[in-house]
């Protein structure tokens, strides 16, 4: 699964994209989240206060409660401020 | 007509204006989006997502072009770094009547503020930086036109 950081998350975590496999027991976001802030003290500070992120499922805007079921790209980020 | 671009150059506003005017309605309406000079800020860097981003604007503007029968329609928006005064995003639409260009122009801008995947870090004058934080006038500038039947 690719997963791309954008913004302050991209800065915090140090990479913008890294390939990962999480376990069979990560069936949703939030759990994704949860199980990639453990990777390093950088993940964990991007990653620990999920009100702060917004993610995207194979590019289409997702909740945190959305299953991952078959995703091949998950992006997680802040707020949009576009415009 | 729908035209849409996500591009780092700058954008010819008469140009893109002209396009409109040619299709034969009776109103253009536009908006241009400039950097502010706030605070002491240098450098407004845009940074978006490769894949989604442009989509979401296409999305948007097939969207507002359905909703108001409109004649033509174009979205524009910057990414890199830009300094204050520099047009960062532009939106315009053509209709047979002014009501329809005018209501999908101000919708357009509000929604691709919510909507469309980009983050803004401000560079100040001390070197310092910081990512521009979403405002709740935005939402619900944005969630009006939901609201109101979109």
């Amino acid at each position: 699964m690719d997963i791309l950081y954008f913004a302050w998350v991209r800065e915090r975590i140090g990479t913008d994209h890294e390939k990962v496999d999480p376990p069979g027991n990560v069936r949703d976001l939030r759990g994704l989240i949860g199980w990639l802030a453990a990777r390093s003290a950088g993940h964990e500070s991007a990653l620990s206060d999920t009100s702060r992120l917004r993610a995207a499922i194979d590019q289409q805007f997702a909740e945190l409660d959305a299953p991952l079921a078959g995703a091949r790209e998950v992006a997680i980020f802040p707020p949009v401020t576009g415009g | 007509m729908i035209h849409v671009r996500l591009q780092a150059e700058v954008f010819d506003v008469g140009a893109e204006l002209a396009r409109l005017d040619a299709l034969g309605g009776g109103g253009v309406a536009s908006f241009t989006g400039i950097v502010r000079g706030d605070d002491g800020l240098t450098e407004l860097l845009l940074e978006h997502h490769p894949g989604m981003t442009l989509a979401m604007m296409q999305a948007l503007a097939e969207e507002a072009a359905q909703r108001w029968n409109l004649l033509g329609v174009v979205v524009i928006h910057r990414h890199g770094a830009l300094a204050p005064g520099a047009p960062i995003v532009f939106v315009a639409t053509a209709a047979k009547h002014r009501g329809a260009a005018l209501e999908a122009c101000a919708s357009l801008i509000d929604r691709l503020k919510t909507q469309a995947p980009f983050w803004k870090r401000e560079t100040l004058a001390d070197g310092g930086q910081r990512w521009v934080e979403p405002r709740a006038s935005d939402d619900e500038a944005a969630a009006r036109w939901l609201r109101d039947g979109g």
